[in-house]
């Protein structure tokens, strides 16, 4: 049933529980998860300022998502990780959709409240518009 | 060559159009401003911003990042401009394009790489430091009123963008406050109180300076610190953008770039500029990526300044302050502030001086200058700890010492107080190189002396384990100093 399943995370705690039940769904029908994670345009002012080079700039943010995949590590799930740009809501939107997937996975909450606040939230839009079913984890 | 010309000017047309409209809205409040902080009629700056864009657009090497008029350069004028006026800003302008123009040539911008991010993150601090108290300024004297309007900027600067997204919330607050003050005719200062505004395309005009040595003398200290400091900036704002759209750039095309467009806008009557971090995230964010969106924001903010001249110098700086704050609450990097504790505390140094030397000199150069020779003496300090580990070879009654480090003229004073001779009745000593490396006269020097210490003693000194690199090097100092008969 969940061949291909999109997994949005930012790293936070939050978005570990989502990978969570997208690891439950995926061993379940032996699917594969497609992790994205999108660095938007503040995030790429802080990471070039504070790290010398791109090498370093990647080593960060994979980082940064390291416990998601050490969680899918350790599941054994097949799994492939993306680094989109721009603003988070339209590039998981546009990734959904040029992929065929028959999941999409989303934290109703991230690591900024105030975004959240200021612009809504990325799960808001993302139920919206994605084409294929979307599972908000709350 | 020609598909790729062509994907970078008309490969999103409609996200550059509208990106660009978007930041040349952006771009006029910005541009004034600035010309006000480097003392010079608001024109200046928006000649600047008009000719730096259009030009950046056809021959810059990064496509979707905005240059104009900036703070960081508008600051390193003052001086220049009120001892010397305004045609020799126009002349440093040229020649800090010349000099931004050879760097490019010389392909010089990896040279950048020497600058250490905790300069980089001093660098917009203090620039956001010195933006702020720039405006601090404009309260001189003024009542309420201007209290008032300001904090009403503020408020719709910060509070709009949460429901109207399409119009930058620094132009709503600018046509609000603007229309209010004239309906209600608030006496308050205006852009026009502080400069004119002609509503005249740029032309071509050679400055109006002696072409002597003594005015070279005068203009070339600026020219270097401007060339610096912009290109610093620029070549930033590439990566930040190369990031934002996932894509490389080629920084020594961007360098000559700047420069030429620097030259193209000191003939034109505009003051230097260089790339704008602000401004090419505003454009990225807004959709613009490729070349047209510099093009359309240059000529759109000069249709603009025609058409709207008139309300322009109308505009109360109590508006444009308010814009200002924001922009500098926007260039300063408060994650350098939340992490300071957890940073090294060299790193957390280094910052701090760049901050605090360019907001006492009021010339960011400086600070960075006096950033980067701290960080190198404490890049000096860490690599120069040399390590000797000693081992006694009981049943040869030889002794061997294990060097571990970087040998170099900052070390060897450390290397010689580790290697001194305490027992003299050893015959043979030997020091093993293998963890570590020689890397200048000074360190073979420090090898003879050492060698000469344990022979008064008597010892016999071996030296093992040099690297390939250490040997040559020792073998050639060696050489020479027999060549010259010492």
């Amino acid at each position: 049933m969940y061949k291909r399943i999109l997994l949005a995370t930012d790293g936070s705690e939050h978005s570990l529980r989502s990978a969570e039940h997208a690891i439950h769904l995926a061993t379940g029908s032996e699917g594969t998860i497609d992790v994205v994670f999108v660095i938007d345009g503040d995030t790429s002012k802080k990471d070039v300022l504070h790290h010398a080079n791109k090498f370093e700039i990647d080593r960060r943010r994979r980082e940064k998502i390291s416990p998601v995949e050490a969680r899918l590590e350790e599941a054994g799930v097949d799994y492939n990780v993306s680094m989109l740009h721009g603003e988070p809501g339209p590039e998981i939107v546009k990734f959904a959709n040029d992929g065929e997937y028959d999941l999409a996975i989303v934290g109703s909450r991230g690591l900024n409240q105030l975004q959240t606040l200021v612009l809504g939230s990325v799960s808001h839009k993302v139920a919206k518009r994605v084409e294929c079913p979307v599972m908000i984890i709350k | 060559m020609l598909a790729r010309l062509k994907q970078e000017w008309f490969g999103n047309v409609r996200g550059d159009v509208l990106a660009g409209i978007v930041v040349a809205l952006a771009l006029i409040p910005e541009a004034i401003a600035f010309s006000i902080i480097a003392g010079v009629d608001p024109m200046v700056g928006l000649y600047a911003s008009f000719c730096i864009a259009v030009v950046i657009a056809f021959i810059g090497g990064r496509p979707g990042m905005i240059s104009g008029a900036t703070g960081a350069m508008a600051l390193l004028m003052v001086t220049l401009v009120a001892e010397e006026g305004l045609e020799y800003l126009l002349a440093a302008t040229i020649l800090t394009g010349i000099l931004q123009i050879l760097f490019g040539v010389f392909k010089l911008a990896t040279i950048m790489k020497f600058v250490p991010r905790s300069v980089m993150i001093g660098f917009v601090n203090a620039l956001a430091i010195l933006i702020f108290m720039s405006q601090i300024e404009q309260f001189h004297g003024a009542g309420w009123m201007m209290y008032a309007l300001v904090g009403l900027a503020l408020a719709i600067i910060y509070i709009v963008p949460r429901f109207i997204k399409s119009i930058p919330s620094p132009l709503i607050a600018i046509v609000v406050i603007t229309s209010l003050a004239i309906y209600m005719g608030f006496d308050v200062k205006t852009v026009g109180d502080l400069g004119s505004l002609t509503r005249e395309l740029p032309i071509f005009l050679i400055p109006d300076i002696p072409l002597t040595f003594e005015t070279l003398q005068i203009i070339f200290p600026y020219a270097l610190a401007l060339s610096m400091v912009g290109l610093l900036e620029s070549l930033l704002t590439a990566s930040i953008v190369d990031d934002m759209t996932d894509s490389e750039s080629d920084k020594n095309k961007e360098s000559r770039g700047q420069g030429i467009a620097n030259v193209t806008t000191g003939f034109f009557g505009g003051m230097a500029g260089c790339a704008m971090i602000g401004q090419s995230v505003i454009n990225v964010k807004s959709g613009g990526n490729g070349r047209l969106s510099s093009l359309v924001a240059g000529i759109f903010l000069m249709f603009l300044i025609i058409a709207l001249g008139p309300v322009v110098v109308q505009i109360p700086m109590a508006a444009l302050v308010g814009v200002m704050i924001m922009v500098s609450i926007g260039t300063f990097d408060w994650s350098s502030v939340r992490y300071i504790h957890k940073v090294p505390k060299s790193d957390a140094a280094v910052m701090l001086t760049t901050v605090v030397t360019v907001v006492v000199t009021h010339d960011l150069s400086k600070g960075v200058l006096a950033g980067v020779v701290l960080s190198a003496i404490f890049f000096a300090a860490k690599i120069s700890k040399v390590t000797v580990t000693e081992q006694m070879d009981e049943v040869s009654h030889k002794m061997r010492y294990f060097v571990n480090g970087q040998i170099f003229f900052a070390s060897v004073t450390d290397l010689q107080t580790k290697l001194t001779p305490q027992d003299s009745t050893l015959e043979v000593v030997e020091i093993d190189f293998s963890q570590a490396h020689l890397w200048d006269d000074s360190a073979v020097g420090a090898l003879d002396k050492i060698e000469g210490k344990f022979a008064q003693n008597g010892t016999t000194v071996i030296f093992t384990g040099l690297n390939d690199d250490s040997q040559a090097l020792k073998d050639r100092m060696r050489a020479l100093s027999n060549a010259s008969g010492h």
